[in-house]
């Protein structure tokens, strides 16, 4: 298929899919590559998918896309070992249109939203793997797949080719990642009647419920866990960074048996049928981990480039607009018929002064730090447990002396200026 | 403790995953000499998710066709052994829902 197209997309996941379609419905002729069956099969994510940089692509997708339920509430465990504090925000307006955002399966999702860059234009080829891209005088000028005769040739190539950007690295756009870099998640789908997952989580017909767990829910180490509700079944999964992984020798689907089992999550799941099993791993180095994006012919979106929010759990909708400016650049310069790294570094721009690249910076630290201070995780949320236990636990002692004691049981004094040093520092990286 | 509590192994958890296997492993140890002198944990039979790295008497066996492809064995091998690459275009693992 020695052909030549405008643009090349390689990996149709929601950074790719949204980069073909604005650039199909521009007018260029696109070429998006998949590895997998179909848009998706290789994809994995918690479940959740904001509403408006998806809106900012296709205008009320939620009237016809494959959704499972618009979240209502979103809930945090604090969690110990037999107990969690917990917190939540719910509102109604999260009912309503427009919505905030959803729970969605992502082999469903990704296959309706790439058949709908198929409808602008966008050539969608499945099961081909990009081997490498071609490179004549450092600019990037098409790509060599798996297929026989495999060579196909573009202006520009857009690599959204997820965590795992051999493509990105191959170009030497960033090192190899470090297991501090990287969260692996493991997942399940548990298949529960609608029915009962409404009534355990509160919820009235077609209302979602997502709960972050925190603390034990890792056995302490930085990551987090989730239990998201789908229409007729849950998502749950626990990621933390690889290198704690590692360190402290857990098997990872032996943590997810862990939280499944956990006395304040099993009643949620309890009854259910597991259906899938899935893992995946985040980029999530964060804006320090962030290598070269844009070269000449050749520009990287998406999980490829960092772009994850691990904080506010936030990806695909990073990955979205990042496929968007992309798109606009590429379109701005094919009217130029310029596709240097001078014409496209436009898309750094455009994605660095936006909320991606603001949000990026935000929490620039916030990782690093948490991994370089594990007591956030370990000790802190343990001992708040404590202390809510002790003070609500009504046992004839004054209120007085519980407080007391709370404080005493926290440790010295030099113990106590430690704790609050880590809360002014943790407020620091995350302000 | 309840028949629930006993927890999903990973096996039962793998029959759960659809995989359109390649004939050919997509995964390779660089160096088997490295695993067996230089790295006494085998760390990648711990953090991989579909246990697909088991250590047998003197050699690595990679079960490659129950790879979730998701990458750790590759950044978390602390010798840089392992070679990894995609499975060819549409095989490996075969998400249906996600």
């Amino acid at each position: 298929m020695s052909e030549k197209f405008d643009c090349i997309v390689v990996g149709a996941g929601p950074a790719g899919i949204s980069c073909a379609f604005e650039l199909a419905k521009g007018g260029a002729n696109v070429l998006l590559i998949e590895r997998g069956e179909y848009p998706g099969s290789k994809n994995v994510m918690g479940g959740v998918l904001y509403r408006k940089m998806m809106e900012d692509i296709i205008p009320d997708f939620y009237k016809e896309a494959p959704l499972e339920r618009p979240i209502v509430e979103q809930r945090f465990m604090m969690m110990d070992k037999e107990s969690a504090i917990t917190v939540g925000y719910k509102g109604m307006e999260w009912g309503k249109e427009p919505y905030n955002n959803f729970t969605v399966l992502r082999a469903k999702f990704d296959q309706w939203f790439a058949d709908k860059a198929v409808e602008q234009g966008a050539i969608l080829v499945n099961e081909t793997v990009v081997l490498e891209c071609i490179v004549e005088n450092g600019k990037v000028i098409g790509v060599r797949t798996d297929r026989p005769n495999g060579d196909v040739y573009a202006d520009v190539v857009v690599l959204a080719d997820g965590v795992n950007s051999l493509l990105a690295q191959s170009l030497g756009f960033h090192k190899e990642y470090k297991p501090d870099e990287v969260a692996l998640a493991t997942m399940e789908i548990l298949k529960l009647d609608k029915k009962i997952i409404e009534d355990r989580f509160n919820l009235e017909n077609n209302q979602g419920c997502t709960i972050e767990l925190f603390g034990d829910a890792t056995k302490g180490i930085l990551g987090t866990g989730f239990l998201y509700t789908n229409k007729d079944s849950l998502s749950i999964g626990v990621g933390t960074l690889l290198s704690g992984l590692i360190k402290h020798k857990i098997k990872p689907y032996e943590l997810l048996e862990y939280v499944k089992n956990h006395p304040m999550i099993r009643p949620y799941i309890q009854g259910s049928e597991p259906q899938e099993y899935l893992a995946h791993l985040i980029p999530e180095g964060g804006y320090k981990s962030m290598g070269k994006i844009v070269g000449d012919g050749v520009i990287v979106i998406g999980d490829a480039s960092q772009l994850v929010n691990a904080i506010h759990r936030e990806g695909s909708n990073l990955a979205m607009t990042s496929g968007r400016l992309a798109a606009e650049t590429i379109l701005l310069a094919k009217e130029a018929d310029d596709f240097s790294e001078n014409m496209l570094k436009m898309y750094r721009t455009k994605l660095m002064e936006g909320f991606v690249g603001q949000d990026m910076k935000k929490y620039k630290d916030s990782t690093h730090h948490f991994n370089k201070f594990p007591q956030y995780f370990d000790q802190y949320i343990p001992m708040i447990n404590k202390a809510a236990s002790q003070m609500f636990t009504v046992d004839g002692t004054s209120k007085w002396e519980k407080q007391k004691k709370i404080i005493k049981d926290i440790g010295s004094t030099r113990e106590k200026m430690k704790i609050a040093r880590d809360v002014y520092k943790a407020w620091k990286v995350m302000k | 403790m309840s028949e629930q509590n006993k927890g999903q192994s990973i096996e039962e958890k793998q029959y759960l995953v659809r995989f359109n296997a390649d004939t050919k492993s997509h995964l390779h140890v660089k160096d088997t000499d490295i695993c067996m002198t230089k790295c006494p944990d085998k760390i990648c039979t711990i953090f991989c998710p579909a246990e697909i790295y088991k250590w047998e008497d003197i050699r690595m066996h990679i079960g490659y066709e129950g790879c979730h492809e998701c990458g750790s064995c590759r950044i978390g091998c602390p010798h840089q052994n392992i070679k990894w690459e995609y499975p060819k275009g549409g095989h490996g693992i075969v998400f249906r829902l996600g």
